[in-house]
């Protein structure tokens, strides 16, 4: 099942960067454009698996940080001619706040819940 | 309500305007296209290989009739446009269909031209511009055995190949002496001919027809001399006049061509044109290359941006003859003012010319062994001065110092020889990509099989594989090569504007420079972060999302995402506490490898992001600082031990390489930008490789530019001779500043010297003293705020949250 959590405030993310979100099954980015639209996308190129976190962000582009493949935010897909698609993951603002769906077997509530005190 | 636009001729250089057009404005314009022939936008220039059974028409289609389709384009196929009235902005078809414009592209190509001899009308007779043409010389071969080919030129040896391998006996009849005039010497054209005869074409050179002979089917040739021989099929293959009848009868401004301006505009202004159909400032030209040129200004225009300009081309040619290496541009036969060098090796069957005026290079031809044609032809379109490197220039630019890597004969390679050592791409893949997906240039070859997009090395060799496969230049790059596909500015003139309109952070350049994009991209960010950070030093904020990770996070990314970690060790040389603190660190953050590297320092791999702050930490205080090994920035000063130890030292070259980093760290460049100090000529340092390097002397210090040990060695070029450490330092500060300042990004100093010209560089750095003390001046003033230890601040708190995940769950 699937649940939205809160991961922290939009602007915890800089403009044109990206932030990571650890999951139990591997890393999650989460992106900020110019105009403050949030992507996230599992932090894994569908290259050779670069972190895509670390890449320039433009536009609502991505170039990885290992060769340069450019991936499109929005669908995760590699631009043309590259081929291959990079894992989305539906994500809102509400309040100035970031939320994240993912499937509630990758979160351990347990753990969840001491971050979320801290 | 959109407007209208009406293309006529559905040829090469119209219907690559319309897709530049539609990247443009792609909603602009209701779109009609007329074409004669019955067929979508096929790629002309691979007739020759579809001629010679090599290809198929198939093969060949640029754009199918689905393209047309798919961008909302109406496309008359077989329909010749007889008429043009320019008052009701109409178009009329032979058959009567018509089209109404706001505005009109003429793009009617040539008309092969047929000498008017008797017989030329006969069954037989045929010239080679279309599918029609191929296809009627195929199914000739079927059925006949000799055929005739009239004209020498690079056209006619094509087809004379075709026929050939199609199984006819064919001869080649040639008004001159020399084959390809418009292209060879007659050194290199002999050369091609004795070639081609060992293939078994035949050559009747000198040969003025007079008649074509036969009743009612092609039986023979007949020449002036009186001779005759038999025939039956005759290729006329004469040469091409530009196709202007239509615009002519319009009342257009016509001479050799439809007569444009810079913009690509006829006398009328709402109709353009583009293509072998145009005369551009009194010159038609016959090949792809300047037709794409012409077309994406073309386009700029018709999408009312207005800012394009076509100012002409300098063209080359390419025999597309399996096998053949030839090469020829400019001026290749020169005049009582200029010059030539040549290399000539019958026996190998290799010959080069250059013809030089004023140091620049204004032709070449090159036979047997093309691998630096494109270098050539770069350094004769950007009128490099070639004084400096004028003894070496005709063993190539391999010869400069490189020995690259791999293989440089591409005619001789197998299909499955590798060609992209870094992405393990061969030569067949490349070929099969550029004839089915319709590649023409440099840039679409990386993208679509990754053949020479890592390391560059094979760029020459996926070039010549462009011209072979395709024939002509445009594999090449244009003289004014954009920063990227963002804007239409160069590098120079978008440095140029920074300083001269006082733009100070990255929205403002691309808000003066009309951006097409809302923030760039990877490759134009960083590069103006670069140049405004050279340009405003202590001013300009830095912008770290216009960095690439390595520079962003201060370390440099590894494949599995971890990071390495590399302290600056000052000319090499460190001592135990230095090494015993380094040794803490690997263990405290259990370091898997520790490893020497290739600038003479200790490189920790295998970090994880989180830890780097921590342990930079630790680094900071034990006295290190960050070594830059992850930027375009100062990296080691390599050295050796000099006169503190070795018997043959002469000076002290360690003391010398310290200082030298502790001025210089810190620094950004255009590239990286590596040094090093021998205390010998024995250069244990090896100086000689390295972007600026100094060699001691019994009676001071030699400085050597340029040098490269990378992807293409390149020795160093000698600069000078100085005598004290202070004037290392002065001229040292003084070259990097030059190159900081004038160097483009991601261009290392070996390349940019190559482009500037070594005097050049002398000139500013050794002749003008004033100047070098301007120089040196500036780069101490950009030190002052760039000697900030970047580990050190981020160990502190600075950029926190680059290091730290947003949120961990689990
Ligand atoms: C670590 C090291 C190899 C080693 O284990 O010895 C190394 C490792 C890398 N080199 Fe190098 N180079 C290393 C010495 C060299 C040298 C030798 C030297 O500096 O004396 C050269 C040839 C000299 C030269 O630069 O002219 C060298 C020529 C290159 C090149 C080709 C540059 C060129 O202009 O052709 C690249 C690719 C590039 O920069 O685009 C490169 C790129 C790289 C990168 C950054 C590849 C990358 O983008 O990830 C590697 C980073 C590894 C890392 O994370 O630390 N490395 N590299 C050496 C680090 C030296 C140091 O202490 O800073
Ligand atoms: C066999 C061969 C090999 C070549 N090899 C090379 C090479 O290796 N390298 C290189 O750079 N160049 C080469 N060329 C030249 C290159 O093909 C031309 O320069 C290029 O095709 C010209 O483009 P264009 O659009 O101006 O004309 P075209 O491509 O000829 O297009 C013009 C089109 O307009 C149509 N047309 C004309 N009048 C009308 C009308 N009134 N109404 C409707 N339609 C009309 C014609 O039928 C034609 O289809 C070669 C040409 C040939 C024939
Ligand atoms: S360290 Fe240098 S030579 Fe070795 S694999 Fe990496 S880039 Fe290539
Ligand atoms: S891993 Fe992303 S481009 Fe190679």
């Amino acid at each position: 099942m699937s649940e939205w959590f809160e991961i922290g405030a939009m602007t915890d993310i800089p403009r044109l960067g990206s932030r990571v979100v650890r999951t139990a099954h591997g890393d999650i980015a989460v992106f900020r454009t110019a105009t403050d639209t949030i992507f996230a996308l599992t932090d894994k190129c569908p290259h050779k698996g670069g972190p895509l976190s670390q890449g320039i962000v433009f536009g609502e582009y991505v170039a990885c940080p290992l060769h340069n493949w450019v991936i499109e935010l929005e669908s995760g897909e590699a631009v043309a001619p590259d081929k291959g698609c990079a894992h989305r993951h539906p994500v809102k603002v509400e309040d100035g706040l970031v939320f994240l769906k993912v499937r509630s077997a990758v979160v351990n509530i347990a753990d969840y819940s001491v971050v979320a005190q801290a | 309500m959109k407007r209208k636009l009406v293309l006529v001729g559905n040829g090469m250089a119209g219907v690559r305007t319309l897709e530049e057009l539609l990247k443009l404005a792609p909603d602009m314009y209701d779109i009609t296209v007329f074409g004669a022939e019955p067929y979508g936008n096929y790629n002309r220039i691979l007739l020759s290989p579809v001629l010679a059974g090599e290809k198929t028409v198939d093969d060949i289609m640029l754009n199918d009739l689905r393209w047309y389709a798919d961008n909302g384009i109406i496309l008359h196929t077989g329909k010749t446009v007889e008429q043009i009235n320019r008052a009701r902005r109409e178009v009329v078809a032979t058959d009567g269909t018509t089209a109404s414009y706001d505005y009109l592209l003429l793009a009617t190509g040539s008309n092969p031209f047929i000498i008017p001899v008797p017989g030329h009308q006969l069954p037989g007779v045929i010239t080679f511009r279309d599918i029609h043409d191929v296809n009627f010389m195929l199914d000739a071969a079927k059925t006949h055995k000799s055929a005739v080919v009239i004209g020498g030129g690079l056209l006619g040896l094509e087809a004379a190949y075709g026929l050939q391998k199609l199984g006819m006996d064919v001869t080649v009849v040639h008004l001159l002496d020399t084959l390809m005039e418009r292209q060879l010497d007659k050194p290199s054209a002999d050369l091609l001919r004795r070639s081609l005869e060992g293939r078994g074409l035949k050559f009747l050179m000198q040969a003025q027809t007079d008649a074509i002979v036969g009743d009612d089917h092609v039986a023979g040739v007949r020449f002036k001399d009186g001779s005759e021989i038999p025939a039956d099929l005759v290729v006329m293959a004469v040469g091409i006049r530009p196709n202007f009848a239509l615009a002519k009868q319009a009342g257009l401004h016509c001479e050799r061509g439809i007569v444009v301006n810079d913009t690509m505009q006829t006398y009328d202004p709402r109709i353009y044109a583009v293509g072998e159909c145009v005369q551009h400032r009194g010159i038609a030209y016959g090949l792809v290359a300047p037709l794409f040129e012409q077309g994406k200004v073309c386009a700029n225009h018709l999408a009312h941006l207005g800012y394009a300009r076509y100012e002409g081309s300098v063209t080359s040619t390419k025999l597309k003859v399996t096998g053949i290496d030839l090469f020829s541009a400019g001026d290749f036969n020169g005049d009582a003012t200029s010059e030539d060098i040549i290399y000539k090796d019958p026996g190998a069957g290799i010959y080069k010319k250059l013809v030089i005026k004023d140091n620049r290079i204004k032709g070449a031809v090159l036979y047997g062994d093309t691998i630096d044609g494109s270098w050539y032809f770069d350094l004769m379109r950007n009128e490099t001065d070639i004084s400096d490197i004028r003894e070496d220039l005709l063993f190539g630019q391999s010869h400069l110092g490189d020995s690259g890597h791999g293989e440089n004969r591409i005619a001789a390679m197998a299909d499955s020889a590798e060609i992209c050592g870094c992405n393990g791409v061969c030569k067949g893949t490349i070929v099969n990509a550029i004839t089915t997906n319709g590649l023409f240039t440099l840039e679409d070859v990386r993208a679509h099989t990754k053949a020479s997009a890592s390391c560059g090395s094979c760029t020459g060799l996926v070039e010549q594989l462009l011209a072979s496969t395709l024939g002509s230049d445009y594999s090449q790059t244009p003289k004014k090569k954009s920063m990227c596909s963002c804007t239409d500015f160069t590098h120079d003139e978008t440095r140029k504007a920074i300083t001269d309109s006082s733009l100070k952070t990255i929205p403002q350049v691309m808000e003066f420079l009309e951006w097409r994009t809302p923030d760039g991209c990877h490759q134009c960010r960083p590069a103006l972060n670069f140049y405004l950070l050279c340009a405003w030093p202590g001013e300009y904020q830095d912008d770290s999302k216009s960095r690439f990770i390595n520079e962003r996070a201060h370390a440099n990314i590894q494949k599995d995402g971890t990071y390495s970690v590399v302290p600056r060790i000052w000319g090499g040389v460190t001592n135990a506490a230095e090494l015993r603190a380094i040794a803490d660190v690997a263990d405290k953050y259990n370091v898997p490898t520790v490893k020497i590297t290739g600038g003479q320092r200790i490189d920790l791999l295998g970090v994880k992001k989180e830890d780097l702050p921590k342990m930079w930490g630790d680094l900071s205080r034990a006295g290190f600082v960050s070594g830059h090994a992850y930027g375009k920035s100062l990296r080691t000063v390599k050295t050796c031990v000099g006169s503190e130890w070795c018997r043959f030292g002469t000076q002290d070259s360690t003391t010398m390489g310290i200082k030298m980093e502790r001025m210089a760290w810190g620094s950004w460049t255009p590239h990286k930008f590596k040094m090093a100090v021998s205390g010998c000529p024995r250069n244990c340092a090896e100086a000689t490789i390295k972007d600026l390097g100094v060699v001691a002397v019994d009676s001071g210090w030699e400085l050597h530019v340029g040098g490269n040990g990378g992807v293409k060695i390149r020795a160093t070029d000698f600069l000078c001779k100085v005598e004290t450490m202070e004037q290392v330092l002065d001229y040292t500060a003084a070259f990097m500043q030059l190159y900081r300042e004038e160097g483009r990004y991601l261009e290392r100093t070996a390349p940019w010297i190559e482009r500037v010209g070594l005097s050049y560089v002398k000139q500013r750095v050794v002749d003008d003293a004033a100047g070098r003390m301007q120089l040196a001046g500036r780069f101490h003033e950009s030190q002052k705020t760039a000697q900030i230890d970047p580990w050190a601040e981020r160990a502190e708190g600075m950029d926190h949250a680059e290091f730290v995940p947003m949120k961990k769950f689990g």
